[in-house]
């Protein structure tokens, strides 16, 4: 079982990665180089202009090697110059490759699970044959046995099983998959442990979910989203802007040598770096956005990147960055706010009945339940100090199993009474076809019951309602945190259940969502979707269903469990792996933070350029203007130095920030303005005041290592 | 000193806040008008417009305006109210005047009382100046209108009508009769001649008697309310604001330079008011005022109570040492001498070039605000300013919204609101979002084109004059002061703000001049291209930018959206104009005034 074995060692800890390995760096530096390629570099308009810069100043030096004359400044300050140029752009190179290459181990590490696997098909004559899981076609039905591997994606068409999934979701818990309802989907390379399942194979070889997982996570390399596209427009109106700068200051400092020239009256005109185009490159590269255009494609793909690693896929990058700007989360109660499993809390008498009497009705009705509810009542009856053997079944009885038509479950005892427990009006309805009249009080325990969040059970036996059971839902632990957090994050909570208004307002309450749509059905659901569309907001919502399909094809996020149907899953834009319900949560953090890093970077790319502009534009006019020194805040030791120094620092400062746009700069529920002071404090101002620092510190280690003269 | 400007921006803000009310009740259509006037403009009413109809609309009506204002302006030597004889301007004068007030720049390269006739005053500048003031703002009309996510934006005629009769035309009755009462001549008649109790520049008769002295005069108060208001500038007088005739006491002053500074204010009110979001609309005003605040203290705090650097002389030289290939041992020594000052009494800060009718912070504030508000009036030189004083004027210009001209200015400040809420917006976590709307590639580039024309207009030839004859040849001075004189014009013509350095020489007057500006054709010719792409590029490209993002689905505010209306939002968007306007221009300010004030005295002459 060498499959079995691979598939168990991949999975969560395989993609927790450290963020840098050997391996991976060393592909990410071979690609940076191949990257260099004009063809490829075009792709990322910024980065070409240092490119042609880099090449520009190449010709130059190349020039004075061949004529002998370098001019009035060294030749070792151009080479220099021109090496940080070409590194500039490597970096760049490397970020993105570096990204690219983790998405691309990212997805190796899939790949391994999806070696051919041994299939049982069924025959037309329903006899089995032996194939690959190469040969599987969608419509196939193989049957997968106890310590086999499901050999591709499929819905369980008979059977129950519990599955392990750890191979895509890195969670050893086995899973439970069975036939019919929304647990019936199973991904291939996943193990069957126990049991065994007929599976109807829904798509061939090559076209699985983790196939599409792998084209996806190396598909984000290429594919970029409209808001990274319309960020790449501007920083290239930017780079425009500042040729436009960097242009006219040749015929500027032109002026100023020729007033120079006359003003210390010397025969030749003299020469200032201001009109030497090397460094005017030098100074073009250092005021471009090349800080934001070398991490803006790593940011994108760390965002799809991260996604992943909490196990969700994501359709697209789009569909990540929506997250982010998500106004309305709909949550589903159960599974997701509270527990889901009802417990029997309380059992509620009616006048002339006693509290025992209830409970030991309760509990016989229960007594061959095997429901956790029904369950939950035989453990509370039993709190109450009643035996064991007083609610076993007694011999002879018969169990009246619950249906959707009756809606309530019972017991007829050998005596021939007949003990029944429900919803409560179908419980009275049963009543009155007997001919019994309706119980007074009924109706103002049963709105007792509700007011509390509880679920009411009426129980009654052959001539009279005795009283209700109060089946209360647990909150999950947290989720009340959760909430507010989602609210600190400015969204908009809205508990979808099944339950009648008066529970849903009071769990509505305590789980402190902002509002609920209770008694709902999936055509509500929808309708409710649409309606928040339509006052502009963008909606997220999880399902797992094949109602859910329509829903979740609407929600502006739709967030489909990978325990779910095969419709479910097709009409979302992203799958949970883990099936998790609060993963909604984490997809909407994960996608703020995506949108976060890049505004930050941006910010702090653009407040970059000021310091710059400090240290090169009294290097340029040294020469003319030499009392320009005096806005030389950082006292720079020389004009061939202040100007190195710059170049040096817009360099490193791209390696210095791969961490951050991999990372994420992370997402705090503070409230749009906190945030926005928070972040403008940090990424804006301190993107002015950190590179006087940086610049000034390059300055002096120069001088300390006696590299400028 | 400082109770001038501090009145000034008291009266103003005061006054923006009802006036705003009734602009928005105005273009709103809710004001009741005079029953035939309100019957000219259902005439007028030609249906609603989409943005386009309504930039074509727009252009039409410029096109007819500079044809006819061309015409008026060749018809000069043959039209009545001519009896000075004022003969045919040069053609590429006539070119750069027709733009300059079709633009409502008013960049003058004449004179006005020298060159033309009083025909030309009523006909081709009154005109000019109501109905290209009305054009910027009727273009934020349009663009507020598609901010509110209508398909059309009104019908320009309609709005040129509203601003013309309903706004500019009341406003310039009121302002005209005050300042008549202050002695601003108003008559068909072209020249008085008056003795003179002193013999003047005139000299002598014979006789040894003083000659009578001839004094120009006009419609001149007319001409000048809405030259204010308009936020024109052009002065009936070449000598502008500062001529005695123009601006005769120093409560003409107060109401000229209030005048200029009301509309301006009052439309960015009026944005808020419009669209329903005033809070917005203030936060976007306190960071204009504040703004303001600062380029009027910097230039009063550098001009008016520093002395002139030029007067009080440098105790000590200085020498730098500047490495040279050329030079002995690779080293130059750059050395400045000491210069001794000059015994002139100077504890009233820098008087040179200023009116001290008005008092001594008058020139610097109005120098201030006519740059902030792209009026271009002047009641001083600022050619004389303090060169480091004179960075505030450029900064005025070159951010170009600091109040901007009416209607232009809040539209310029808008370009520099998306992009701030582009970049840093994201900082919040959510795609970037103006007006409950997602602002997306599209916005981003027209909003960049706009953006990217001024610094294109203003460094592009800035640098191609400095570097040539056709730029050295007309500066007063070399060096820095030169530079700034250069910059400083096509700054002015970029901004169509239109007021003058000095000092640049870019008059060639008549046609039969026989020696004019050495370089006056080449300016005329630049400045006049410059001050056409400058003024409707930035106006087209931000309507068709309003149209794309108010037919988008606005999405409620929530916690999770950045707020338009806070004190965080405000330093966002000063911090995208200061950090953005310093990228754009600090090396060409470190070149001119900066150079100037830090460097040898005298420097350059």
């Amino acid at each position: 079982m060498d499959a079995t074995l691979e598939l168990t060692t991949h999975g969560r800890s395989a993609r927790t990665q450290r963020l840098f390995t050997a391996g991976l760096t060393r592909a990410a530096l071979r690609q940076s180089f191949v990257m260099l390629r004009p063809d490829i570099q075009w792709r990322n308009p910024v980065m070409f202009v240092v490119e042609v810069g880099a090449a520009l100043t190449l010709l130059f030096i190349l020039r004075a090697l061949f004529s002998g004359e370098a001019g009035p400044f060294s030749l070792g300050y151009f080479i220099a110059l021109d090496i940080w140029l070409w590194l500039t752009v490597l970096f760049a190179n490397f970020a993105t490759a570096f990204a690219e290459e983790r998405g691309r181990a990212q997805a190796a590490s899939l790949r391994r699970t999806r070696v051919a696997t041994p299939a049982n098909r069924r025959r037309v004559d329903k006899s089995f044959e032996r194939v690959t899981s190469i040969d599987l076609k969608p419509g196939d039905i193989v049957s997968v046995s106890a310590g086999e591997v499901i050999p591709g994606d499929g819905e369980v068409i008979e059977g129950v099983a519990s599955v392990d999934e750890s191979a895509v979701t890195g969670e050893s818990a086995p899973v439970i998959r069975e036939a019919g309802g929304d647990r019936s989907g199973v991904t291939g390379g996943t193990t069957v442990l126990s049991d065994r399942i007929l599976v109807r194979i829904v798509a061939g070889y090559g076209e699985s979910f983790l196939d599409r997982m792998i084209a996806l996570v190396e598909g984000a390399v290429r594919q970029r989203t409209p808001n990274e596209i319309a960020l790449m427009l501007v920083l290239t109106a930017f780079s425009l802007i500042f040729l436009i700068v960097v242009v006219p200051l040749w015929p500027m400092a032109f002026n100023a040598e020729q007033y120079m020239t006359s003003y210390l009256g010397l025969p030749n005109q003299l020469a200032s770096l201001g009109t030497d185009v090397p460094t005017l490159v030098a100074l073009l590269v250092c005021l471009i956005p090349t800080t934001i255009g070398a991490l803006l494609a790593a940011i994108g793909i760390a965002g799809m990147d991260r996604a992943l690693r909490a196990n969700i896929i994501a359709k697209s990058g789009q569909a990540v960055e929506t997250a982010g700007d998500v106004d309305t989360v709909l949550l589903d109660k159960t599974g997701t706010i509270t527990l889901g499993a009802r417990r029997a809390s309380e059992f509620l008498p009616l006048p002339g009945v006693n509290q025992r009497e209830v409970g030991l009705a309760a509990a016989l009705a229960s007594a061959a339940d095997l429901t956790p509810e029904g369950q939950s009542i035989v453990a509370a009856v039993k709190q109450m100090g009643i035996t064991a053997e007083a609610v076993a079944a007694p011999a002879g009885s018969s169990f009246v199993e619950f249906s959707a038509q009756t809606r309530m479950s019972g017991i007829d005892l050998a005596d021939g009474t007949k003990i029944r427990k429900g919803a409560p009006d179908a419980i009275l309805a049963y009543l009155c076809a007997r001919g019994k009249a309706p119980a007074s009080g009924v109706d103002t325990l049963i709105v007792k019951a509700a007011a509390e969040g509880a679920t009411p059970l009426l129980v009654a036996d052959d001539n009279r309602a005795l009283g209700i059971v109060v089946l209360q839902d647990t909150l999950k632990p947290n989720i009340s945190q959760r909430i507010a957090q989602l609210r600190q994050m400015g969204l908009r909570t809205i508990m979808i259940t099944g339950d009648n208004k008066l529970t849903a307002a009071t769990i509505a309450k305590r789980a402190g969502v902002d509002d609920f749509l209770p008694e709902a059905t999936p055509e509500a659901k929808l309708a409710f979707l649409r309606k928040e569309q339509a006052e502009g907001k963008l909606v997220a919502m999880m399902g797992d269903g094949t109602n859910d399909a329509p829903a979740l094809a609407q929600a502006d996020v739709g967030l489909a469990m990978n325990s779910g149907t095969q419709a479910a899953k097709e009409a979302g834009n992203m799958v949970d792996l883990d099936s998790d319900p609060t993963k909604l949560i984490e997809v909407v953090e994960i996608g703020k933070q995506l949108l976060m890093t890049r505004g930050a970077l941006t910010t702090f790319s653009i407040a970059n350029d000021v310091a710059k502009y400090f240290a090169i534009v009294p290097a340029l006019f040294a020469a003319t203007l030499p009392w320009l020194k005096a806005i030389d805040v950082m006292h720079l030791h020389s004009p061939t130095s202040a100007i190195l120094s710059a170049v040096i620092f817009n360099a490193v400062i791209i390696p210095l920030l791969i961490p951050v746009a991999l990372r994420g700069v992370r997402y705090r529920p503070l409230g749009a303005d906190a945030l926005l002071r928070r972040n403008l404090l940090v990424w804006g101002v301190g993107g002015v005041i950190v590179p006087f620092i940086g610049i000034k510190a390059i300055d002096l280690v120069m001088v300390a290592l006696h590299l400028v003269a | 000193m400082w109770s001038l400007p501090i009145l000034l921006l008291v009266v103003t803000i005061a006054l923006s806040v009802p006036l705003s009310r009734y602009f928005a009740a105005v273009m709103d259509g809710r004001l009741k008008a005079l029953r035939f006037l309100a019957w000219f403009e259902h005439r007028l009413n030609s249906g609603e417009q989409n943005w386009k109809q309504y930039t074509v609309a727009m252009l039409a009506f410029t096109l007819v305006l500079f044809t006819y204002g061309y015409v008026v302006l060749c018809l000069q030597p043959i039209a009545p109210l001519n009896p000075l004889g004022r003969g045919i301007l040069a053609p590429s004068l006539i070119f750069n005047t027709v733009i300059s007030f079709m633009t409502n720049t008013n960049l003058q390269h004449y004179a006005g009382d020298q060159h033309l006739s009083n025909f030309s005053q009523i006909f081709f500048i009154l005109p000019n100046m109501f109905l290209s003031a009305s054009i910027g703002f009727c273009a934020l009309t349009a663009i507020i209108r598609a901010f509110r996510g209508a398909a059309t934006v009104g019908n320009f005629f309609v709005d040129m009508w509203r601003v013309a009769v309903y706004i500019y035309l009341p406003a310039s009755l009121i302002a005209g009769v005050i300042y008549i009462q202050q002695g601003m001549p108003m008559t068909y008649a072209s020249q008085q001649t008056v003795s003179t109790l002193e013999v003047g520049s005139m000299g002598t008769d014979d006789k040894g008697v003083a000659k009578p002295q001839n004094i120009i005069v006009g419609p001149v108060a007319a001409v000048i309310p809405i030259k204010m208001l308009g936020t024109n500038g052009g002065g009936f007088y070449g000598m502008n604001s500062a001529h005695p005739l123009e601006n005769p006491t120093a409560g003409s002053n107060f109401e000229t330079t209030f005048l200029m500074m009301i509309f301006p204010f009052t439309l960015v009110l009026m944005y808020g008011r419009m669209l329903g979001r005033l809070r917005h609309s203030v936060v976007i005003y306190c960071v204009m005022l504040a703004m303001m605040i600062g380029l009027i203290w910097w230039t009063v705090d550098w001009d008016t109570l520093r002395p002139n650097p030029a007067f009080t002389g440098t105790e000590q030289a200085r020498d730098y040492s500047v490495a040279a290939a050329d030079a002995p041992n690779g080293v130059r020594t750059v050395s400045l001498p000491a210069v001794a000052g000059l015994p002139v009494d100077q504890h009233l800060g820098n008087l040179e070039g200023k009116e001290l009718r008005f008092g001594t912070s008058a020139g610097a504030v109005f120098a201030a605000i006519t740059t902030d508000v792209t009026c271009g009036a002047v009641n001083a030189e600022h050619d004389s300013l303090n060169p480091i004083a004179s960075l505030a004027p450029f900064a005025g210009m070159w951010l170009n919204c600091v109040f901007g001209g009416k209607g232009v200015g809040m539209i310029n400040l808008l370009l520099f609101l998306i992009v701030g809420v582009f970049l840093a917006g994201q900082m919040v976590g959510r795609s970037p979002e103006y007006l409950g709307r997602k602002v997306g590639g599209r916005e981003m580039k027209l909003a960049m084109i706009a953006l990217l024309v001024h610094p294109i207009l203003i460094l592009g030839p800035a640098g191609a004059f400095a570097a040539s004859d056709w730029g050295t040849k007309a500066e007063s001075n070399p060096g820095p002061h030169g530079f700034s004189q250069i910059v400083y014009q096509f700054s002015s013509a970029s901004a169509n703000n239109g007021s003058a350095f000095d000092g640049l020489s870019v008059t060639y007057g008549p046609n039969d001049n026989q020696n004019p500006a050495p370089t006056a054709v080449q300016l005329d010719i630049a400045t006049g291209l410059v001050m056409l792409f400058s003024r409707y590029l930035p106006i087209i490209a931000p309507i068709a930018m309003a149209f794309y993002l108010g037919r988008k689905k606005e999405a409620p505010a929530s916690l999770g959206t950045m707020r338009d209306d806070t004190v965080t939002f405000g330093f966002l968007l000063l911090g995208t104009i200061t950090v953005i306007g310093a990228l754009l221009f600090l090396p060409v300010a470190a070149l001119g005034p900066i150079a100037e004030q830090l460097g040898p005295i005298p420097f350059g002459g």
